[in-house]
């Protein structure tokens, strides 16, 4: 990977608050990286040291292999979309494109030429005399992604740029955006705390929380292969069951969950026998059965939402635990109060680091969440 | 004023009421002023303008006759003009590090910018003159251009504030991070966005410094301002010319201010708009 922008042990604080801690990863030439955590998760503040707006603590940001850490953000090539735009109501569209050329003295015929260029690109071609309050939110977004792109910097930063649009322009731009990364090849940075936002458009994910990078991976891997409780719960549902490592073998563990022997993939962290674990596996991997090996949990309620059905579950433990039942399971009669049998592939689950109050993170009754976790 | 509720035409007695009562106030307000124009067309009798005899043009014909009462106009220009461009450029800069930035000192400075609006201005002139007599500074126009920018600065730093107060820093951040300079980013982004507050600031301190009597009085020296001259003329005489000239600078602020009331409309819709 030819990496455009670096971190290296990047330290930030406001006073007592530690804003980031220790951020160290690399981000390669076009690729679309998101960072995604609550708010307060240190994501905005990683992009505004990237764009040169804070400077960190400790630790160096590179840029094109170049240390940036303490040069001022007009001297850096990176440029940003910010998350109400920012375009300047006294010029025109062409006017605020140009704005970048223009203060890095470019030529004014080749201003012109990019300007032009960039319109195309973004659409808006038609409307370069207007005024930004004469345009509406989506056309406004466009012309601040060409007025960052205007430039050719190394990397496009995007401060949830997409947050003050509404849900049908929000997914509609989402597409386009990956369009235009496509079509001009240049890293994007994406801040958003949207897991769904996220999972669409990114190539890569970190996963951020309380200033810590959790993990980074590909969607897939963020969503199939969690490396912590946090980002399991972060990201589509999750049930987080307290499970106790009874053996390692290789690949494989054997842990006991309500009271029950089950097998999973080997702990994500050096843990031995007899460790306490938190064993987490997705709604749509269980599978729910009247009899046969598994974790006994009674029915409680479920919900029929068209492509699954939604069983919440409540093992003997006391655990809750939701299932999703796809068209070729549901010819199991689900009639609430009875017991049932929940049982996986062993790669389906996994074990995970205890977290303190894994109960917090459970965020299965969220919907927009659950969109995300049945793709 | 007709409420809302009301069937059209149906207006209770109170209504009527309160359409008399601004009425009266409006014309409490702005009937000295309507003298004030009214008496620069009069063709006194003897030296003193101040009972109507004839309407007539001779006065606006001749509004530079008096030489003392036209170098007194220039003088009042002058300082009007100096006192508010230096206000003006530290008012504003005041302005800006006051919303713009959370310091320590923000908090005394805020309370020392009130200050020399709320002191009397007898106050003011007699201790900046106690000050200049000190320094054996000779009065004269400098010393009233630097009495008018002690005060026209508070004015200024204050309109400017309270105009900016709603000001999108990020645009700042926007421009800077396009590649602009700090100056550029302040000469082609924060300027031209605060210039209608700062043009109304201006307005204000100009006004201000026409006006202002009692402190320009105490550091004068043998210098004399238009309302000195005035102040002077009324046991001498009282010519129309006097009249003449206050209305030429109504009318003429009123023009400005229009131009500026449309102006700030316009581009106060480009900065909503977006919203």
């Amino acid at each position: 990977m030819d990496p455009v922008v670096a971190l290296d042990h990047v330290n930030k604080r406001f006073g007592d608050f530690v804003a980031v801690h220790e951020a160290h990863f690399t981000i390669g030439r076009g690729e679309f990286f998101s960072m995604l955590g609550p708010s307060g998760c240190g994501k905005t503040t990683t992009l505004r040291m990237i764009a040169g707006f804070e400077q960190p603590d400790g630790g160096r940001i590179l840029l094109e292999g170049q240390d940036v850490s303490r040069t001022p953000p007009y001297r850096r090539n990176v440029n940003t979309v910010f998350q109400h735009y920012a375009l300047f109501p006294h010029m025109s569209v062409r006017d605020n494109v140009a704005f970048g050329p223009r203060s890095k003295k470019v030529p004014e015929p080749e201003v012109q030429k990019r300007v032009t260029e960039l319109l195309e690109v973004i659409r808006l071609a038609h409307l370069g005399g207007r005024k930004p309050g004469q345009l509406s939110g989506g056309q406004q977004q466009r012309v601040a992604l060409a007025r960052a792109l205007v430039n050719y910097p190394s990397a496009l930063l995007l401060d949830e740029p997409l947050g003050a649009l509404d849900l049908k322009l929000r997914q509609a731009m989402q597409i386009e955006l990956k369009r235009i990364q496509r079509e001009v090849n240049i890293t994007f940075i994406y801040v958003t705390h949207d897991q769904e936002e996220a999972l669409t458009m990114s190539d890569r994910i970190a996963v951020m929380n309380e200033g810590r990078v959790e993990q980074i991976g590909t969607p897939q891997e963020i969503y199939h292969a969690p490396t912590t409780v946090f980002v399991a719960g972060f990201i589509g549902v999750a049930n987080l069951l307290s499970a106790k490592i009874v053996g390692v073998m290789g690949e494989r563990a054997v842990a006991e969950v309500a009271g029950q022997r089950v097998e999973t993939l080997a702990p994500a962290w050096t843990a031995g026998a007899g460790a306490e674990a938190t064993l987490m596996v997705r709604p749509e991997r269980l599978r729910l059965a009247e009899a046969g090996p598994g974790v006994r949990a009674r029915l409680e309620t479920a919900v029929f939402q068209g492509p699954v059905i939604r069983a919440i579950l409540r093992a003997a433990d006391g655990a809750e635990v939701v299932a999703h039942v796809g068209a070729e399971a549901q010819h199991v009669a689900l009639t609430p109060g009875q017991e049932y049998v929940l049982s996986w592939e062993a790669e389906a689950a996994r074990l995970l680091q205890p977290s303190k109050a894994p109960h917090i993170l459970d965020r299965s009754d969220r919907p927009t969440i659950e969109m995300a976790g049945q793709r | 004023m007709t409420p809302g509720h009301r069937q059209p035409g149906q207006r209770r007695w109170t209504g009527w009421m309160l359409d008399a009562y601004a009425a009266l106030v409006l014309l409490y307000l702005f009937l000295p002023i309507f003298v004030i124009v009214a008496y620069s067309f009069n063709k006194p009798l003897g030296k003193f303008n101040f009972v109507w005899k004839s309407f007539s043009f001779d006065a606006w014909r001749d509004p530079f006759v008096f030489p003392a009462l036209v170098e007194a106009m220039k003088m009042s220009l002058k300082v009007a003009a100096v006192s508010t461009s230096v206000s003006l450029v530290f008012g504003t800069l005041i302005a800006l590090a006051l919303t713009r930035y959370t310091w320590k000192g923000a908090g005394p400075v805020n309370l020392l910018l009130v200050l020399p609006l709320t002191t009397p201005e007898v106050v003011l002139g007699s201790s900046l003159l106690a000050l200049f007599l000190t320094m054996n500074a000779p009065t004269g126009f400098w010393t009233i251009v630097i009495a008018h920018i002690m005060f026209s600065v508070s004015y200024v730093a204050l309109t400017v504030k309270a105009r900016i107060r709603g000001f999108d820093w990020t645009l700042e951040e926007a421009a800077m991070d396009l590649g602009a300079t700090p100056l550029r980013t302040i000469t082609h982004v924060t300027l031209p966005l605060i210039a209608p507050g700062i043009a109304a600031a201006g307005m204000l301190s100009f006004a201000l410094s026409l006006d202002d009597f009692i402190i320009t009085l105490f550091n004068a020296g043998s210098d004399v301002t238009y309302p000195l001259y005035v102040y002077g003329a009324r046991r001498a005489a009282f010519p129309p010319q006097i009249n003449v000239l206050a209305t030429a600078i109504l009318v003429s602020s009123l023009l400005l201010l229009g131009a500026t009331v449309l102006w700030q409309n316009r581009s106060l819709k480009q900065a909503l708009v977006k919203e």
